[in-house]
């Protein structure tokens, strides 16, 4: 495989006395989807959340395109492409579409907003990912369904050209024709050459959309797999520790 | 974006949306609404949303009008309006000073305290043999930044909750002012620039000036706006959306000009004209709303009221900006003390006491939401002249101050039950 866009070597964490990472390697390639998965309480999000620079490493090493970077802010990973889209949903609600998916990162023009500008963009990020539910840009977010917010959301981290997309369980809180459809955009950015991370609990999704499976198991990643060597009882048995790595090796 | 836009779509993409599309709830309109009918029909959803805005208030304030104008034949006089004018302004400029620090869902109880020591060191500092004024009235300022700084460093530094920073401060501070003017003490206002503000008018002509200048950067504004839409390529909404609404303030003001310069002094002196105070107050009000509607910074205000965790992963920096909204309150909130001693002419120990309250239930009333995220500096001016129109018209029939007051209290849980319904309304979590 060609170098990774993002790697991480031996990253730790803890709160407090809790070791929560310990110690990971993970990578993701472009073009790829990569899905995380592990039990309640792995570390799953905590891994993402140092990604996207809202909750730093305490150590070990973060590679992007073979450079080691720091993630101590958003803005960070926002600088390297990094986008990430949270298990809790971060929208505001009381802002509507645009402003929601440009928050942050507001196109300004002579000290004010340039609105216009980003309405025409978010309209194309929109576009790129083919929703058509959303039939105005400027109704406040409070007033959409769970999968028009979860469509917000992935439009969000796609609107800045985005080379790195993490999801964290998009697909948790909702129904079947709208996993469907998350689903379906997860494989378009991958096909657009975005480097896709997505983490559920679903291992039917999982095996639907992934190409590479990294299992997570009490702060260690227990296993890498490539998507056509595996099948779901093995990840099963990564994800509730009965199998490792270690010991088939 | 519109839905019919010829884009290459395989047959199951085109079924699968159908299928979304049923599950959905109603949508607003269309992309931008661009037909005049289609921005109303958005405007009803809205409002049945829950998105009320000031039209309670407005409607209020046009009942209330309507009662004290049969009631009572001095209320609609060019004479009382222009002493409600003046009457309102300082509670109009604490409410928008008090929409700073509501949208993010905190609050200020401190802010007329916090006029009160800026204003007893003004007033006590230029009488005779004092400081100049403009040095004491930046002295004043500093005071005002200075306890919106410490404010700022207690809630949003170290997390302690501002409803308990600012009652300690609401306590704290009437002792400063003791301190300052001591118990009984009394000091009148000397400087004849800061008396004009809310005692001297404009000239009639200088009126339809005021009235032109505002009109102009009104339409300035959204001429600007309709230029920079069509350059970036988004559609712009029809000229008649920005025209009815400056057709409609356009005539207010003229009504409201026309009427002020009616001569409503005696027989020996003509009064006429708009107050000086208004165009302060417009100033202010306009300013403040374009660095909330249109900068990073006022943005950021709205994300934080609306979900904090969004907004700092959002790169937002939360600690900087609620601790600027506290300096904002406080330094507007001297602003407002300096009319209201314009108007009393004179400081004393309980100046800035009483009227916070009355402030935050402006900014209430109005329509800015206690639970922050909602609200804006005109819902704010609103609201203080409901307040302001219940204490002049209740007054002027002979009601005392306890009934005043109490009228006033009753508006305010009346408002905050709104304001309470209308998030239910709008489908926020609790
Ligand atoms: N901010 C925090 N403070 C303390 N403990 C935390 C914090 N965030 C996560 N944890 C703990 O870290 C562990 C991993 O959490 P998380 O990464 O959310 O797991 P996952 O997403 O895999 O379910 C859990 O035991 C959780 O309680
Ligand atoms: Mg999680």
């Amino acid at each position: 495989m060609n170098q990774p866009i993002i790697e991480l070597k031996s990253v730790t964490k803890s709160f407090g006395p809790v070791n929560v990472l310990k110690g990971i390697d993970f990578t993701a390639h472009e073009g790829r989807v990569t899905a995380l998965v592990g039990d309640n309480g792995a570390g799953k999000s905590t891994l993402i959340k140092g990604l996207a620079g809202v909750q730093p490493y305490d150590g070990g090493e973060v590679l992007f395109e073979g450079e080691p970077v720091h993630l101590h802010h958003p803005r960070d990973a926002s600088r390297h492409g990094i986008e990430v889209v949270y298990q809790d949903l971060a929208l505001c609600d009381n802002l509507d579409i645009v402003q929601n998916m440009f928050l942050g990162r507001e196109e300004m023009a002579t000290g004010a907003f340039d609105e216009g500008r980003m309405e025409v963009e978010a309209a194309a990020a929109l576009q790129s990912l083919n929703v058509r539910t959303v039939s105005s840009l400027r109704q406040k977010v409070a007033s959409l369904s769970g999968g028009q917010r979860q469509t917000v959301a992935i439009a969000r981290a796609v609107v800045k050209q985005a080379r790195v997309v993490i999801l964290d369980e998009p697909t948790a809180a909702l129904g079947v024709a709208q996993t469907e459809q998350v689903l379906n955009l997860v494989r378009r950015l991958a096909d657009n050459g975005v480097a896709v991370v997505i983490i559920s609990h679903n291992l039917q999704d999982v095996f639907q959309v992934a190409d590479d499976i990294s299992v997570l198991y009490l702060g260690s990643m227990t296993a890498r797999l490539r998507r056509e060597d595996t099948n779901a009882d093995d990840v099963v048995g990564y994800i509730t520790g009965t199998k490792s790595m270690e010991a088939m090796a | 974006m519109s839905g019919d836009s010829a884009d290459v779509t395989s047959q199951s993409d085109v079924a699968r949306t159908a299928a979304r599309e049923s599950d959905a709830p109603t949508l607003l309109g269309k992309g931008v609404e661009n037909s005049p009918l289609e921005h109303g029909r958005a405007y009803l959803q809205r409002l049945r949303g829950g998105e009320m805005g000031a039209l309670p208030a407005i409607g209020g304030l046009l009942v209330l009008f309507v009662i004290f104008h049969f009631a009572n034949d001095l209320f609609t006089t060019p004479r009382n309006m222009a002493n409600l004018i003046t009457q309102a302004a300082p509670l109009v400029v604490l409410g928008m000073a008090l929409v700073f620090v509501l949208l993010l869902g905190e609050i200020d109880l401190s802010a007329g305290v916090t006029f009160g020591v800026a204003m007893a060191v003004f007033v006590k500092y230029t009488q005779p043999d004092g400081l100049s004024w403009p040095v004491a009235l930046l002295l004043s300022l500093g005071i005002g930044f200075t306890i919106g700084f410490v404010i700022g460093f207690f809630v949003a530094r170290i997390g302690v909750p501002s409803f308990v920073v600012t009652l300690g401060l609401f306590l704290g501070l009437q002792g400063v002012i003791l301190m300052i003017i001591g118990a009984g003490g009394t000091y009148r206002l000397i400087p004849e620039p800061i008396k004009a503000i809310q005692n001297s008018n404009l000239a009639p002509w200088e009126g339809w000036a005021l009235l032109a200048l505002v009109l102009a950067i009104l339409v300035g504004v959204a001429m600007w706006d309709r230029v920079r839409r069509s350059r970036a390529g988004a559609p712009n909404p029809s000229i008649w959306i920005p025209m009815v609404k400056l057709i409609a303030i356009a005539a207010v003001g003229v009504a409201f000009v026309l009427f002020l310069n009616i001569d409503r002094g005696g027989v020996n002196r003509a009064i006429q004209g708009v107050p000086i105070v208004v165009p302060f107050v417009l100033a202010i009000g306009m300013v403040g709303t374009y660095v909330l509607d249109r900068t990073r910074f006022g943005r950021y205000m709205y994300a934080i009221g609306g979900n904090r965790e969004a907004a700092r992963r959002s790169g937002v920096n939360v600690t900087l900006i609620k601790w600027s909204a506290f300096v904002i309150c406080s330094s507007l909130a001297v602003v407002a003390g300096l009319l209201f001693v314009s108007r009393v002419g004179s400081a004393d120990a309980s100046t800035g006491r009483e009227i916070v309250l009355s402030g935050v239930a402006a900014a209430v009333v109005g329509g800015v939401s206690l639970f922050g995220g909602r609200g804006r500096l005109m819902h704010a001016a609103v609201g203080a002249l409901v307040i302001a129109t219940i204490e002049n018209g209740l007054g002027l029939l002979g009601f005392s101050a306890g009934a005043t007051l109490a009228v006033s209290g009753g508006v305010l849980i009346l408002a905050a039950t709104v304001d309470a319904l209308a998030r239910r309304r709008s489908g926020a979590v609790t």
